[in-house]
């Protein structure tokens, strides 16, 4: 069976790690990643921006909503994912739209952080 | 050379290519920051050039490209910028006058994508468009300046980080993101309209910029009517900047208004733009808002206003947006046009229906309304509730004024 493994932790925590832990950490993400690479577990991972990159998109009556910041709905659960590759932030916006659910629920739209970003963290 | 006039005028310009041709909000100030620091040097010496919007965009763009050379480390990026700016084979004074507009757009565009937040965008079309320093933003909101930095900062870093493209958008979403523009441009100029405590002349300049900003957008893009009424209606309410405010700080209501003091050229202006557009079409809320503000400043005397027509433009606006306070102005516009019992019930329904803690122009239209027909009691309870519920120190003064009045009328022993 696969199985989507959702990474969630405190961003305000995450800030406040001295950059020695920080470097550490992403050493220990590594080891694991090649882990269970090499078990055949692995099939695909990445790191997200922080949420003060996210955008929201709805599409009510039709038309599009589009508002900043990640999800914040109670009342709506993860339900699926795509992993896309788009020019810019608009693209992803309009692509994210075409989504079924974005008419019935919201689409958080968060760019990934590109390995070398991350690594200089 | 008036460099703070200059600044002030033509840095949104000098900007908005700097940041296409350099990909980066910050590196295009900070390109600019040095090239103004040269040109304070060098013209008052050698002269003024024949085009200092070009040589600034020229020099600046050397200087990245030298900064770019500088440093250590080229990050594929910067390699780019290097190619982008070298590539522009053009001397920059050759650039069509449509290049620069579009960076203008671009850069409008930009400052208000949706996915920034609205106080964001506000912050930095004021900052970046406008060429507002960040201290004058920050007191004109009555925020910290660093609180205010902190949000540029931020929203230029959302523009980097999620990838927010440097562009006009295409025919099919402009329409979407022109709101957007329209809004922030609104916003802008309510901040300044309102004046809810703080420097006037800070506010007063807020109005100015909307406004300059609405021509700016009509002249770039002249096929969108809803803008023009924005533009119109912003006029018509400017225009009577003069007439608000007493010599003591007073609120003095529209009907009680000096209407010699308003500016008549800017109601002929600004009617004269609400027509143009609804010629074209524009419906929208602007659209209505700036007719009901066309048939008060056109409005010789008080008496004369035809409340009739105004009654029916709010009842159309609220078919399509419908908020408490366009309903209050409904009810009240109804109260002048047929008659004050209406125009009461209709108030009640709103309160009865609604709950509005904070919105102190329900009891203050009340008020008024009670005082009207002679109910001065119940004026007075309503007065004091609608003081229970601002903060706005103009307005507090203007109710407790009110409310003087009728209590001297309820107690005249007193």
């Amino acid at each position: 069976m696969q199985y989507l493994l959702l990474i969630y932790r405190s961003e305000a925590e995450m800030a406040k790690l001295p950059s020695a832990e920080m470097t550490a950490m992403y050493g220990e993400y590594g080891k694991f990643t090649q882990e269970i690479t090499e078990s055949g577990n692995y099939i695909g991972g990445n790191p997200l921006k922080p949420t003060a990159t996210a955008t929201t998109v709805r599409v009510r009556d039709a038309k599009r909503v589009v508002t900043d910041g990640p999800f914040a709905e109670t009342k709506e659960q993860l339900g699926g994912y795509y992993l896309i590759e788009a020019k810019d932030l608009d693209q992803a916006i309009s692509i994210a739209a075409r989504i079924p659910g974005a008419r019935v629920g919201s689409i958080e739209v968060r760019p990934i952080m590109p390995r070398t970003q991350a690594v200089q963290a | 050379m008036d460099f703070e006039k200059f600044h002030r005028e033509e840095s949104g310009r000098i900007l908005s290519t700097l940041i296409r041709l350099l990909g980066d909000f910050d590196l295009a100030e900070e390109m600019l920051q040095e090239a103004y620091a040269v040109a304070l040097q060098k013209w008052p010496a050698e002269g003024t050039p024949s085009n200092p919007r070009a040589w600034l965009i020229s020099t600046a763009r050397h200087k990245a490209i030298d900064r770019m050379r500088r440093e250590q480390r080229f990050e594929q990026k910067a390699e780019e910028i290097v190619k982008t700016a070298e590539s522009t084979v053009a001397p920059v004074s050759e650039l069509e006058e449509e290049m620069v507009a579009d960076d203008r757009l671009r850069l409008m565009f930009t400052c208000c994508h949706p996915s920034l937040p609205l106080e964001a965008r506000v912050a930095l079309t004021l900052r970046t468009v406008c060429g507002i320093t960040t201290e004058e933003i920050s007191r004109a909101f009555l925020i910290p300046v660093a609180t205010m930095a902190q949000r540029l900062v931020r929203a230029k870093g959302k523009i980097r980080e999620a990838g927010i493209p440097y562009r006009v958008p295409l025919q099919e979403e402009l329409h979407d993101r022109l709101d957007g523009v329209l809004l922030v441009v609104y916003l802008i100029f309510n901040e300044g309209y309102l004046a809810s405590s703080g420097d006037a002349l800070i506010r007063r300049e807020l109005c100015a910029e909307a406004i300059r900003l609405g021509r700016v957008l009509c002249g770039l893009l002249p096929g969108q009517a809803e803008a023009q009424a924005l533009l119109g209606l912003m006029l018509l309410h400017d225009s009577r900047r003069d007439a608000r405010v007493s010599a003591e700080g007073e609120l003095v209501l529209l009907e009680e208004q000096d209407r010699s003091l308003w500016h008549a050229e800017q109601i002929r202006e600004g009617t004269q733009i609400v027509e143009s557009a609804l010629r074209r079409g524009a419906a929208g809320a602007y659209a209505v808002q700036a007719s009901i503000a066309a048939l008060h400043a056109n409005a010789k005397t008080a008496a004369e206003t035809d409340w009739a027509q105004i009654a029916a433009l709010y009842e159309v606006l609220l078919r399509t947006h419908a908020s408490p306070v366009i309903e209050v102005n409904r009810a009240v516009a109804v109260a002048m046009a047929r008659s004050v019992e209406e125009g009461l019930a209709l108030l009640d329904e709103i309160e009865r229906r609604e709950e509005l803690e904070e919105f102190h122009w329900l009891p203050a239209a009340r008020a008024d309304l009670l005082r009207r027909v002679g109910r001065m009691e119940e004026a007075a309870e309503a007065y004091r509730q609608a003081l229970a519920m601002t903060t706005n120190d103009i307005e507090r003064r203007f109710l407790r004024r009110r409310l003087g009045e009728i209590e001297r009328l309820n107690e005249p022993g007193r």
